[in-house]
């Protein structure tokens, strides 16, 4: 099975994505991550205005048969949050990296996006 | 150890089943997706491989006696080719398992079969072995759980489909009443079919010689399911799950406690009868109910169930998000003074208490 890793996202280990928007980055969780959970039924995430720090535990996601700590990517403060998922935490399966994200920080340090796996070392860790 | 394999596992493996281990063996627990195979039985049908469930024959002029004395339902009450459900207990009356028990159709060399739950096979052959010896009974005791593969076919179209692959059934399938069973072929082999299941739909089991499992399960044409949506589907049937909602050990608990009192015939002898008939008269402290959370969270087996100022009162013992409500639902242990469907409670998940109300189960009216 080949799972869709873009190559301008960064990675966690953990299965957690980040994207880069000019300061703010976007985050949700990998095509494998929503794969080896399955069905999505819950989402928690922060809400808008905390302040998260990398490597922390910032959420859960729960399938039908798993609850999975969601770690961050990176740190700073949420800027907005995709509360579609609240109604329709499958998005998370339908598209992980499109309308299934999860929410935006604005980065403290643009930095440390550089420490995160890129698409080639997330890929060789799954595969 | 090594855990143990259904005849199938390479087939299974094959067609991309995710696998778990459930009671020392190695099964599938996901085809295609938990939801997609939970809605292929609540609408149309699908097919399960059950072969971890045990399978135990017991012949002999004192095979009613002996299944009689350790099981609480009344097995001289079954005619051949039926079927009973009954729990096996302690002398104090707690749950060590529950148990489908068959007599068999009169063309079988053994008069009766029942089926511990995975992993239960080994320790309940040696507890019939050991009670017929003691009790000097005439009666052979087989463990023919690696004989047997068992597939269940479940869902409204369920029974069609299974009388269409059978080339002979004794009774038409569709005839069968519900715990029924029958001699039927599928696929030239020689297999025992029951109107039983533990999905909440009607629907077929068929216990298949192990050599014969492959074409058996080859001739059902229709969505394969795992142990994740025979889950989700037994919990929204309100259906116990041995090992998780009650525990010999861990959860003890009666029939009462467990809601399988008709399950339970006083007016038998049987081990733990004489418990039982005391918690019978002060009813039981404790019950097993249903619940749905009324905000966003998943219960799940281990969460503390409390009141609503936050004091424990039991704990989840089942628990999902509800493919066909779209509701998370659970099951646990409660003081019988919370049992009232529709009581307020809270379940407390990761810390945080949901709030949650009793209801009747099953969660499903089918």
């Amino acid at each position: 099975m080949s799972f869709e890793i873009p190559d301008e996202l960064r990675f966690l280990e953990s299965h957690e994505w980040a994207r880069n928007e000019d300061g703010t980055a976007r985050i949700g969780i990998s095509d494998f991550a929503q794969d080896e959970l399955g069905d999505i039924v819950f989402v928690e995430f922060p809400e808008e205005g905390e302040e998260i720090t990398h490597d922390e535990e910032f959420g859960v996601v729960e399938s039908i048969k798993a609850v999975s700590d969601l770690y961050s990517p990176v740190s700073g403060t949420v800027t907005a949050t995709n509360d579609a998922l609240l109604d329709a935490p499958e998005l998370v399966n339908d598209d992980p990296y499109g309308e299934g994200w999860m929410f935006d920080i604005e980065l403290d340090d643009p930095d440390e996006l550089d420490d995160l796996l890129d698409a080639e070392a997330y890929r060789d860790q799954i595969e | 150890m090594a855990l143990r394999e259904p005849p199938l596992a390479g087939v299974h493996d094959a067609r991309g089943a995710e696998t778990t281990e459930f009671g020392g063996w190695a099964m599938p627990v996901e085809f295609d997706s938990i939801r997609t195979e939970h809605e292929a039985v609540r609408e149309s049908v699908g097919k399960f491989d059950v072969s971890h469930m045990g399978e135990i024959a017991v012949s002999g002029p004192d095979a009613a006696e002996l299944l009689g004395r350790l099981t609480t339902n009344d097995v001289s009450a079954l005619d051949p080719a039926n079927a009973q459900y009954a729990m096996i207990l302690d002398t104090e009356g707690t749950i060590l398992d529950d148990t489908v028990i068959y007599r068999l159709p009169e063309t079988h060399d053994a008069a009766y079969l029942f089926i511990p739950n995975a992993g239960h096979d080994e320790e309940m052959a040696e507890r019939w072995t050991t009670h017929r010896n003691e009790w000097g009974l005439d009666a052979t005791v087989d463990n023919r759980t690696e004989e047997y593969a068992m597939f269940a076919i479940q869902g409204p179209d369920a029974v069609d489909l299974v009388a269409d692959a059978a080339d002979d059934a004794d009774e038409p399938l569709a005839d069968l009443a519900r715990f029924a069973a029958t001699d039927a072929t599928v696929a030239d082999a020689d297999c025992i079919a029951a109107r039983t299941g533990y999905t909440g739909e009607d629907g077929l089991e068929l216990i298949v010689p192990w050599d014969g499992a492959e074409s058996v399960w080859n001739a059902f044409d229709c969505q394969p399911c795992g142990l994740g949506a025979r889950d989700t589907l037994r919990i929204e049937a309100g259906f116990l799950l041995s090992g998780e909602d009650f525990h010999h050990a861990e959860n003890p608990r009666n029939p009462f406690e467990a809601d399988v009192g008709f399950a339970v015939d006083l007016d038998t002898e049987f081990i733990g009868r004489d418990a039982l008939a005391q918690v019978a008269e002060s009813g039981p402290d404790e019950r097993f109910v249903g619940f749905e959370l009324e905000t966003r969270g998943v219960p799940r087996h281990g969460y503390e169930i409390t009141d609503p100022a936050g004091e424990t009162i039991g704990t989840v013992t089942s628990g999902t998000m509800s493919p066909t409500l779209s509701t998370p639902i659970g099951m646990g242990y409660v003081p019988a003074a919370y049992a009232e469907p529709g009581t307020a409670v809270a379940v407390q998940v990761r810390g945080e208490p949901k709030e949650a109300r009793t209801r009747a189960l099953p969660f499903l009216e089918r």
